[in-house]
């Protein structure tokens, strides 16, 4: 059923992503870092969620370009507010899709 | 006292751990399910076997590389440059398996073997959060990343089988990963260096992904943004020596 090329393509696929994954726990985790490192790791969290963040707020379309328009980035001001205040994972969750929905319905 | 204590933490019921680590992934798990359908159902339509998408997820379990690596197959790629292109996409998880290393220094090699496996944007965000807080050990965050592995999978057979019954957009689940990483943004800002190293971050990136095709902006403006707020971090700290 399965074509031997896609076994291939999979495992494949498979090792390149495991790799990078599992690499620095194998390496690092028994390790005493240098100072500069660590607090480079340390501000690498806060650095990684942005970065994932704000694209996808501030840019859209393909090929992509600015946009202050889209609903992403207006529900996500109340959103982060609620989070700031309540501190609640779920209850932001669940805002934030209330929200977006809302905003769906109205645009 | 304290024996018991360690005796619980050694040999303990497994169950309230599985619990913990189940309950914390709930809004991954959430905002994995109409992503995993949506890969389900363009695998699906671009001629992949059920049997065939379940692998990918079970194998891959990484997002934005497998629906890449389905549309690359369609247009008729060479194994090859998709597992390549798969590589670059999936390098970032470098910076998030090096910053989740430092908590678990006393898990057996094995056991962080099948960690690594789950470790994903959405995994790492929650698994490190809940570290920095305390009463979180690999145990949970094993069960985290598997439960949300398990929600993957899950997903991506459901949309291979059945297509779209759920309509796109429903009930704002497709800002559910947003938020969440919303949420984890203001728990990570921790002091005044955590906003400054976060804007530059955000803003790099924005401006990267202006820039350069694919998600290399990802890497680029995290690694960036925190070289600069080593830097600031070291300023500060002359600054007052002085």
């Amino acid at each position: 059923m399965i074509h031997s090329e896609y076994l291939i393509l999979v495992v494949g696929m498979g090792l390149v992503t495991y790799i990078p994954r599992w690499f620095p726990i194998f390496f690092l985790s028994r390790r005493q870092l240098p100072r500069w490192f660590s607090e480079w790791l340390d501000l690498i969290p806060v650095a990684i969620l942005s970065a994932l963040v704000f694209p996808e707020l501030f840019t859209g379309g393909n090929p992509r370009h600015l946009d202050f328009s889209q609903p992403q980035l207006w529900v996500a001001l109340p959103t982060f507010l609620f989070a700031l205040k309540t501190k609640s994972l779920g209850g932001t969750v669940v805002v934030g899709m209330l929200l977006f929905w809302m905003a769906g319905k109205l645009l | 006292m304290v024996e018991i204590h360690v005796s619980t933490k050694e040999n303990g019921d497994p169950g309230p751990i599985a619990r913990e680590g189940m309950q914390a992934a709930w809004p991954i798990c959430l905002g994995y399910f109409p992503i995993g359908l949506a890969f389900g159902v363009l695998a699906q339509k671009a001629g992949l076997h059920p049997v065939e998408i379940s692998l990918m997820s079970l194998l891959v379990f990484a997002g934005s590389s497998q629906f890449i690596a389905v549309s690359m197959l369609s247009g008729g790629a060479t194994v090859l440059s998709i597992v390549i292109t798969t590589f670059v996409i999936n390098l970032r998880h470098v910076l998030m398996s090096s910053s989740l290393a430092v908590y678990l220094r006393s898990v057996s090699r094995g056991w962080a073997a099948l960690f690594a496996y789950g470790v994903t944007d959405e995994s790492f965000a929650v698994n490190l959060t809940r570290f920095r807080n305390g009463n979180w050990d690999w145990r949970q965050a094993v069960v985290l990343n598997h439960t949300a592995n398990a929600a993957w999978i899950g997903s991506s057979i459901l949309g291979a089988y059945s297509g779209q019954f759920i309509p796109a957009g429903a009930f704002g689940i497709d800002y559910a990963l947003i938020a969440m990483f919303l949420c984890l943004l203001v728990f990570q800002l921790r002091g005044k260096l955590y906003t400054v190293t976060a804007i530059i971050a955000g803003v790099l990136a924005t401006i990267l992904a202006l820039l350069v095709p694919g998600n290399v902006y990802i890497v680029l403006a995290s690694i960036l943004a925190a070289t600069f707020g080593v830097f600031f971090r070291r300023l500060a700290r002359k600054n007052v020596h002085h």
